[in-house]
């Protein structure tokens, strides 16, 4: 039963990944695309949950909070990038 | 015992699975990047929590394992989510993504342009 469920959850993270990926490719503008990694990125971070279960292991369980950490950040460098031009921002001296 | 687990994990699981297809449909759906920003920051967030909270039930309940890494990924994505969306609609409206065509009411442009004559931008 539980098993059945697990594979058809998996099944549609991948159905939702190629939905997001027709937004990336086609998306008008750069932060629809970013918009559309972020969520791509948090299916990821679901099949991972999920594939642990299946794999019946506990190994996998950092790479959800590292998976999370990672994508906030490329987020938040990506934003920062939009609205000023750059990422990491210094004083002129001039 | 184990019946009733594995109900309340196929429950969050399924629940969860639900709220990620539906913002999947969503970006592929609604009209313009905030909408899309919406559906992407909420929905998404909802979901993500929910599956990890069937995970969770999962090897403490069954395999009897408490597993406070995830506990902690489930408030960080809490916290993390809706901020990624907000800070990434405020500055693609600062970098100039128009809003849809049917859109009524635009309250942030006024400020937004007082903060460009404060700063001297344009």
């Amino acid at each position: 039963m539980i098993e059945n469920v697990l594979l058809l959850a998996l099944a549609l993270f991948s159905v939702s990944i190629a939905l997001s990926l027709y937004r990336v490719i086609r998306g008008p503008s750069m932060p629809d695309r970013a918009i559309a990694l972020d969520t791509i990125g948090i299916n990821l971070l679901s099949s991972i949950a999920i594939v642990s279960i299946v794999l019946q292991t506990k190994a996998y369980l950092e790479a959800i909070l590292i998976l999370g950490i990672l994508a906030f950040i490329g987020t938040i460098a990506f934003t920062k990038y939009i609205e000023r031009g750059v990422i990491v921002e210094r004083k002129s001296n001039d | 015992m184990t019946i009733l687990a594995n109900s309340l994990v196929i429950f969050f699981i399924s629940v969860g699975v639900l709220f990620i297809v539906v913002t999947a449909i969503g970006l592929i759906r609604l009209p313009d990047l905030y909408t899309r920003a919406h559906a992407a920051s909420k929905s998404a967030t909802l979901g993500v929590m929910c599956v990890l909270i069937g995970v969770f039930f999962h090897f403490w309940l069954i395999e009897d394992h408490f597993n406070p890494r995830i506990l902690l990924g489930i408030l960080f994505l809490f916290i993390t989510g809706p901020v990624g969306g907000h800070i990434m609609t405020r500055s693609s409206y600062i970098a100039g993504v128009k809003p849809w065509k049917g859109t009524v009411r635009d309250d942030l442009a006024s400020e937004i342009d007082n903060m460009k004559k404060e700063q001297g931008i344009k």
